[in-house]
């Protein structure tokens, strides 16, 4: 063989060789379930919502890769449940909205929160132009003349209108709450009742002792180690509730009674749910355990786009990530776990705020309980629930909208005008809320005057002579 | 689509308990009623008046039985426009209505829409939304003890549409009316019998 030829053969197999490696690449891409090289397939960066799950795209998509029509219902519909929807598919089905809808698709969630479209997304994902309201309700002046040249990408800003959630933005409940106090005279963050529940709903559980610990080891062959794990248990709360070795270590998963026999070391997210339910559920719909939801691998901090400590980058979030294995101390959980990953400046000035005052005096036992305000107060609310007080684990819950904070969370401690207040400045959000808001939110006021107008018109019409009242036609 | 809108109608008659009556006086549809009507089973009038009896009764029930009751007894519980965020308080008969209408829309076999619209709406979202609903709320306001019935064209699909008047029958209603807030400068004065809107159910033909 010629050298000429030998190198066009060296050439072409160098070129199979290539095309065969980037081919299976680009295979391994499509078939395996969230492997990294799907990365290279992404049409563009997903939102902030979606990018742990982004390479899971059965998450979203069909198996063709079509948009799956149910995927943001089967994530967000409790949500939109819980926030009494005011823009629900379901309005549209009325006949009479068809016109609308081919300005404006409002029973496709894409039209409005379209994916891997990073320049033209918003916050909340929102990837239409912001005066998108304008396409439904450009006569909003004729009803409401208190917005007359206002502009229509400014419904949405903070303290104003959402397109989905407007519980704390109504009229009336933006009248009902005017003229309080920016501190409110009784203030305090509900107490958590689960222990109370589970003594109820678990009579014969008492208090454990360390002696009746069912590790299942002698004496002769406990390890060294072993002590202080067993010390620390007994001073918890699972001690305290008769929640023994056994239930969590030789626990079947999804069983809360048998025992499978296997001793397990690593606890399952699984068997922790089997007393904590709620708080499983809600710890995989937030953004801490959104990947174990997707049957991915967990979330770690070195993935995170918000800034976070170098020594903590690869640690996995599971329950134990913030409830150390043995202790499971909620009350290091409400602070020090979190600061332990976070780095960014909302994080790091909680420290210096007042919020944070108040929480080292209650730690203190300066102040009665429920005076402190941790980083769980705010990002993991007390909310009641079927006559339940649970920890919401969803820490993104209370963030989309950020208005949804003031029902969970501000309005404990806090008057409506000063809530909206704060929220709505952006420099209080970097401070971690450590100085006072410098942005007037004019929504309460409007609502007042709103209702205060009606009220003098309604009181004129009675003084007047009833043969000038308007005819019925 | 035909058969679907049949299939349906009957299964919405079989849920509220109206397919015998109707079964037994099917024969006596008039030539009035839609052009579309197949020779046996019900109109598409047949099925709306039907389906505007169930709810006037459901609601009556409600408003008499329910929140009246409440009211003669001093309960502490009251109907109360802001339920949602007011202790012991459930919602208006207004509202109780609306809120079975967005089930309605909320079901895909349901079949047929409806919901409340007037001239003069406490509720913006309650003004008449065509040239047809404006035209049946000022027939069935002219009037009195008369339904408009007829067909409409919206987004390229026909459908045949009932309008019934909504009367204030109970002083509770035309007083909260009257009295309310978010009535404009021509609101009028409302008093017993006054038609104050209508109820129109929509049906795709």
């Amino acid at each position: 063989m010629s050298k000429l030829n030998q190198k066009r053969w060296q050439s072409t197999l160098l070129f199979l060789a290539i095309n065969t490696g980037l081919g299976c690449c680009l295979g391994y891409a499509l078939l395996a379930p969230t492997s990294p090289v799907k990365g290279l397939l992404l049409p563009g960066k997903t939102t902030h919502g979606h990018y742990q799950i982004e390479l899971d795209c059965s998450a979203c998509h069909a198996s063709d890769m079509t948009f799956a029509q149910d995927a943001c219902i089967r994530c967000h519909s409790e949500e939109l449940k819980l926030a009494s929807d005011t823009h629900p598919a379901s309005k549209f089905n009325d006949p009479v909205n068809a016109e609308r809808l081919q300005v404006l698709n409002a029973q496709d969630c894409l039209t409005c929160h379209t994916e891997h479209r990073p320049e033209n997304t918003h916050s909340m994902g929102v990837s239409l132009p912001l005066d998108y309201c304008w396409h439904c309700h450009q006569d909003v002046a004729q009803t409401r003349p208190s917005h007359e040249g206002m502009a229509f990408d400014s419904c949405g800003n903070t303290g104003c209108h959402n397109y989905h959630d407007n519980t704390s933005l109504y009229e009336k409940f933006l009248d009902s709450h005017y003229g309080e106090s920016d501190l409110l005279e009784a203030r305090s963050v509900r107490a958590k009742d689960f222990s109370t529940h589970w003594r109820e709903s678990h009579p014969d559980r008492k208090q454990i002792e360390l002696v009746q610990a069912d590790h299942g080891l002698d004496v002769q062959e406990r390890d060294v180690a072993l002590e202080p794990i067993l010390k620390e248990w007994t001073t918890t709360a699972h001690a305290a509730g008769g929640v023994n070795c056994s239930d969590c270590h030789q626990t079947a998963d999804n069983d809360t009674v048998s025992k499978d026999g296997q001793w397990k070391d690593e606890v399952s997210l699984e068997t922790c749910g089997n007393c904590h339910p709620g708080e499983v559920e809600t710890f995989q719909i937030g953004r801490h355990g959104m990947r174990l939801a997707s049957g991915m691998a967990p979330m770690q901090p070195s993935m995170a786009r918000l800034p976070m400590h170098a020594d903590a980058l690869h640690r996995e979030l599971t329950c134990s990530a913030c409830h150390s294995d043995h202790d499971f101390n909620s009350t290091k959980a409400a602070v020090d776990a979190c600061l332990g990953c976070h780095n960014d400046s909302h994080s790091n000035a909680y420290s210096q705020s007042s919020h944070a005052e108040l929480w080292r005096q209650e730690m203190a036992g300066e102040l009665p309980s429920g005076q402190g305000v941790s980083c769980a107060t705010c990002h993991m609310p007390r909310t009641l629930v079927d006559g339940k007080v649970p920890v919401n684990h969803n820490q993104s819950a209370s963030l989309r909208p950020i208005e949804k904070m003031i029902r969970s969370v501000c309005e404990n401690c806090h008057g409506l005008q000063f809530s909206l207040d704060a929220l709505a400045d952006p420099n209080l959000s970097l401070n971690c809320y450590s100085t006072s808001p410098e942005i007037r939110v004019e929504s309460v006021e409007m609502a007042h005057r709103w209702f205060l107008e009606k009220e003098l018109k309604r009181q004129g019409r009675k003084q007047q002579d009833p043969l000038i009242v308007p005819p019925l036609k | 689509m035909k058969k679907n809108f049949w299939f349906s109608s009957i299964a919405t008659l079989l849920a509220t308990g109206c397919i015998v009556p109707l079964i037994m006086s099917s024969s006596g549809c008039g030539s009035s009623e839609a052009a579309i009507s197949p020779p046996t089973g019900i109109t598409p009038q047949k099925f709306a008046d039907a389906v505007h009896s169930v709810m006037m009764a459901d609601r009556t029930v409600y408003a008499t039985h329910v929140v009246t009751n409440l009211k003669k007894q001093s309960a502490p519980v009251k109907a109360e426009e802001y339920w949602e965020d007011t202790p012991n308080s459930i919602p208006l008969p207004a509202q109780m209505f609306r809120m079975g209408a967005s089930l309605v829309d909320e079901n895909p076999n349901a079949g047929f829409s409806y919901g409340l619209r007037s001239k003069w709406p406490l509720n913006e979202q309650n003004h008449p939304k065509s040239e047809f609903e404006t035209k049946a709320l000022d027939y069935i306001a002219e009037h009195p003890g008369e339904n408009f019935y007829g067909e409409e064209e919206l987004g390229g699909k026909k459908y045949f549409v009932a309008a019934y008047p909504d009367r204030a029958v109970a002083e509770a209603c035309w007083s909260c009316h009257n009295e309310h807030p978010n009535r404009g400068d021509t609101y009028p004065e409302f008093a017993k019998d006054d038609v104050m809107g209508g109820v129109i159910v929509r049906i795709p033909l």
